[in-house]
């Protein structure tokens, strides 16, 4: 294979939104250099995963998703009884490097859903659909139980998005959603108590305002007071005098709000717009309802990233452990994310002239 | 290729795909759209609001409280002071182990366990980072044991802050009076945000009579913290201002010549400038130690104070309540002259004794064998007591009352400190109120020397002096002189000291008894003569003797523990000199037997010393 395979416009939005989060993080880790390094690593390693996979076509994808799925499922098993982390149990340790097993099913679930979908006759019928939630369900199920309930809830809506897209009928949406309605006081009380009190702290964040309250207010404040230019580079000051939690991680918008006010929100959105807008004009340039399913399905769940991590610091929905993609200190979900955008590449670039039919 | 599914229409699912793209795309498009109205919401329409939160968030307002006015008297000398002072603290995050620090600095410097407990307890409740006093106001041996060992306690640091002190101690307790703790009971009647730094107030004395002008205003600095609270920099400092320096009248030298003649005995000597009314000496003996409440007094120490029978926190000056005996006759014998009762040249025959018209009871003078014939100028300067009786039967007690009450007895006489006591002047309708009992005519009689029901203070003897010396002009007696207002000291006009005069048909009557008063010491045969000897100014005085005894009916129950041996009180009033009085006192001596001996020659004492020439002696307030 001579050519080599990049989506040139996919590959520039992400490294916008890549150096924006490269200037926030520096800011967000008091001027880090060691935080600035480390993150640069990680967007190195990711860029790379995206590059190779973007060299591997669709079809092999498709063929070796169900495998990966497989594997990932054992995986998470092990981690539920032989898993490492500080209050959840998410980390794999392998020896030289450790991850989380549940960020390879933000990829396998989809794929694996996609690929069953593409076997069978589309809208797909009750039988069909029954089925693919039992591939969501099953990952989604083990990783709640960690608990990881920001993870099993991007896993899971990967995984519907597929059956979405794929056309499952209205109807049936309908019924679900009727029947997940009426379970939903029952799921309350499978719930962890934290998670509990971060959805009821939601609707009245003042009620604890030094307890679970906290995060929500003071990043609130941190956005709000950002204004409409911000208080400038390195000058937010619920950011460096430590108001706003987890600011280098999940909370790193409010950073990114005190600092650089509505203007770099928008600027920031229109980034976003970008990535997604070529997303999703692959999705409807792809030649094979695989690459097709996939590719909505991935710029569905990274709009879920992005909608879901603003809205939890904005106060908009509850506290979950959701990072903004690529902007946010850490690094499995960054190298998942720039995984899902080599899958995207490869859909776009791997095109046959010949249709087979 | 994947193996042939069962009839897959690729156009109608990819029309279906599209259509769901086109779903997809219109719930992100809403969702950015309700994403960035919200952060409109936050960042345009309530960013005012959160700017205020987020200021509030990082910034605090910590008072810091103004240093007190000094406290001088007339000739400069400092009588209430700032002194720095320095306490020990202790921050949890500065020690690995603060607990084994604390345990060994005991040893070196120990605490008692009540000391000890709130100590560890504070320590629990505040952040790591905050200090927690272990001991205050140090003393300067205190502080160089620290100092020597300090390596071994890198938790433990020395703070300074200014705190009253005293200097010339017990001398002034009961007239400048000192500061304590800010109690709930003061809180009530401050504002608590001009107090937010405050520790002390003005307990009693000048110090709270003045506390609005020697306070200051608390300044204010901003500081920025973080999330725990902990300081990072100074972003704003508005300094206080510091409180007025307040100078007294009081005239140091004087006040310990009268504490020195006092010799130790219970009593009070009260100081006036006639023409003034500035208080020049204000002496309550036994006294106390002012800075000992600065800190907070020791359990023992206050009990020790306050259960003495000699009851040293007790202001005789301000609240005494004695019988002026004989100090009132010049008053009463205005009175006859100016109701046209007496002429300065009739004469009361004196066998001894008085007794009214229809009784057998009878009143007795001082003199067993009598004074015999006594005139107006002999009355006074003998003290003849039957002249009295007749004078008040004659008078009646209604007109008695109403001049010894321009005199001031019986009300406050106003001084600028606060718990003064009003003493009593009686009259029928005060006996029918007070013991629904009716005035007897005897009891005249006794009012017209000073006994039977009648009190007065210390302070209310000196005022009532200083009238007669002025020529019935009255000034309100005051212990504040001067204020000092933003540097430049400012007296206080002397017209807010002012009354109205006692005025008299015949002013030429004032010389009447002020030459009767002269008598008193100057007369060969005054009850004072032996006093006036070798004087180089003349001067007016006149004694008074008090009989515990008689006092023992009638007085608030405060009193009657106090006289063990019930020898009678001396009195002696008396201004100086004659011509220009510039200084009217009144002295008591409990139990010191009669006014001539034990008060008069204190009087004296005061007049030398205050008519010597100072500006060489020179003085130096130890």
């Amino acid at each position: 294979m001579a050519r080599f395979h990049v989506d040139l416009p996919l590959l520039g939005a992400v490294l916008v939104v890549c150096s924006l989060g490269l200037v926030v993080l520096f800011s967000a880790s008091d001027q880090s250099a060691d935080t600035l390094t480390k993150q640069s690593i990680r967007m190195a390693f990711g860029l790379f995963v995206m590059l190779v996979l973007a060299q591997v076509t669709p079809q092999t994808i498709q063929r070796w998703a169900p495998g990966v799925y497989v594997i990932g499922i054992a995986m998470l098993v092990v981690v539920l009884f032989f898993g490492t982390g500080r209050s959840a149990q998410r980390w794999l340790d392998a020896g030289v490097v450790r991850f989380q097993p549940s960020e390879i099913m933000k990829l396998a679930v989809p794929l694996t859903v996609a690929a069953f979908l593409c076997e069978v006759r589309l809208p797909p019928h009750l039988r069909a659909t029954f089925i693919a939630l039992v591939i969501i369900g099953i990952p989604a199920a083990l990783i709640v139980k960690q608990p990881d309930l920001g993870t099993a809830i991007l896993v899971a809506s990967s995984g519907f998005f597929v059956l979405f897209f794929a056309g499952v009928r209205w109807r049936f949406i309908r019924n679900a959603s009727i029947v997940g309605l009426a379970a939903a006081p029952f799921a309350w009380f499978l719930l962890h108590d934290y998670q509990r009190q971060r959805i009821l702290t939601l609707f009245d964040p003042t009620q604890d305002p030094l307890g679970a309250g906290y995060h929500i207010i003071q990043s609130t404040i941190a956005v709000g007071s950002g204004g409409l230019y911000g208080k400038g580079w390195l000058n937010g000051t619920q950011s460096h005098l430590e108001f706003v939690p987890e600011r280098a991680t999940d909370f790193i918008f409010a950073v990114y709000c005190e600092e650089f006010g509505l203007l770099g929100v928008v600027v920031l959105l229109a980034a976003y717009s970008l990535i997604i807008l070529r997303g999703l004009v692959i999705a409807a340039n792809a030649q094979e309802m695989f690459g097709r399913l996939i590719a909505a399905s991935l710029v569905a769940t990274f709009f879920v990233y992005i909608f879901v991590n603003i809205g939890m610091v904005s106060g908009q929905l509850p506290v979950v452990g959701i990072p903004l993609p690529l902007i946010s200190y850490g690094g499995t979900s960054m190298v998942t994310i720039m995984a899902g955008f080599g899958i995207l590449m490869s859909i776009n670039t791997h095109r046959r002239f010949i249709s087979s039919i | 290729m994947a193996k042939l599914p069962t009839l897959k229409d690729a156009e109608l699912e990819s029309a279906l795909f599209r259509r769901r793209l086109l779903v997809g795309v219109s719930a992100m498009l809403f969702g950015i759209v309700i994403l960035l109205l919200r952060l409109v919401f936050l960042q345009v329409l309530s960013h005012d609001h959160f700017t205020t939160l987020s200021h509030d968030n990082r910034l605090r307002v910590l008072p810091i409280p103004p240093p007190r006015g000094v406290i001088y008297s007339r000739d400069g000398v400092v009588l209430a002071e700032n002194r720095p002072s320095f306490s020990l603290v202790a921050a949890a995050e500065r020690s690995a182990d603060l607990m084994k620090e604390t345990a060994s600095l005991g040893e070196l410097l120990p605490i008692d366990d009540a000391e000890r407990s709130r100590f560890e307890d504070q320590l629990k409740r505040v952040r790591r980072f905050e200090e927690v006093t272990y001991k205050a106001d140090l003393s300067h041996q205190e502080l160089a044991v620290f100092a020597v060992n300090s390596h071994r306690f890198p938790a433990f640091q020395i703070r300074t802050g200014l705190a009253r002190h005293y200097p010339l101690g017990e001398a002034f307790a009961h007239a400048v009076g000192y500061v304590g703790r800010i109690s709930e009971r003061d809180l009530a009647s401050i504002d608590e945000n001009a107090y937010v730094a405050t520790t002390h107030i003005g307990k009693s004395g000048v110090e709270r009579a003045r506390e609005n002008v020697l306070h200051g205003e608390a300044g204010f600095q901003t500081v920025e913290v973080n999330a725990q609270g902990r300081i990072l920099r100074v972003v704003d400092r508005t300094p206080p201002i510091a409180g007025n320096d307040v100078y007294l009248s009081i005239d140091v030298a004087l006040q310990h010549e009268a504490i020195a003649a006092l010799e130790d005995r219970d009593g009070a000597i009260v100081a006036l400038d006639p023409n003034s009314g500035g208080v020049l000496a204000f002496v309550s003996n036994p006294a106390f130690d002012p800075n000992l409440f600065v800190g907070g007094i020791a359990k023992d120490d206050y009990q020790a104070l306050r259960d003495s029978p000699r009851r040293p926190l007790f202001n005789r000056a301000l609240q005494g309540q004695y019988p002026p005996g004989s100090t009132i006759k010049m008053m009463v014998a205005l009175a006859g002259l100016e109701t046209q009762v007496r002429e300065p040249a009739a004469t009361t025959w004196c066998p001894g004794w008085y007794s009214l018209p229809d009784s057998e009871h009878r009143y007795r003078d001082w003199l067993k064998d009598g004074h015999g014939h006594v005139d107006l100028k002999t009355s006074i300067a003998r003290s003849c007591d039957v002249y009295y009786y007749a004078l008040a039967n004659d008078l009646g007690i209604a007109r008695m009352h109403e001049w010894l009450r321009r005199f001031g007895f019986g009300q406050r006489t106003g001084i600028d400190v606060p718990g003064e006591s009003q003493g009593l002047l009686p009259s029928p309708a005060w006996k029918r109120r007070q013991k629904q009992e009716a005035w007897f005519p005897g009891e005249t009689l006794i009012t017209g020397i000073g006994q039977g029901f009648m009190l007065a203070t210390p302070l209310q003897l000196a005022y009532a002096t200083s009238i007669v010396a002025n020529g019935g002009q009255v000034r309100i007696p005051h212990l504040v002189d001067q204020i000092e207002s933003s540097g430049a000291v400012e007296p206080i006009d002397a017209e807010v000291y002012f009354r109205p005069p006692v005025t008299l048909e015949d002013s030429s009557r004032w010389q009447v008894i002020v030459d009767a008063m002269v008598e008193v010491v100057h007369g060969d045969r005054g009850t004072a003569r032996g006093s006036a000897h070798g004087a180089q100014f003349r001067y007016a005085g006149k004694t008074g003797t008090a009989q515990v005894v008689g006092i023992a009916q009638d007085v608030d129950p405060d009193d009657q523990e106090l006289p063990e041996h019930l020898q009678d009180h001396g009195l002696f009033v008396a201004f100086a000199p004659v011509d220009f009085p510039s200084i009217a006192v009144a002295v008591i001596v409990e139990n010191g037997g009669s006014g001539s001996r034990a008060a008069a020659p204190i009087a004296r004492r005061l007049f030398d010393l205050y008519f010597s020439d100072r500006s060489v002696a020179g003085f130096a307030g130890d």
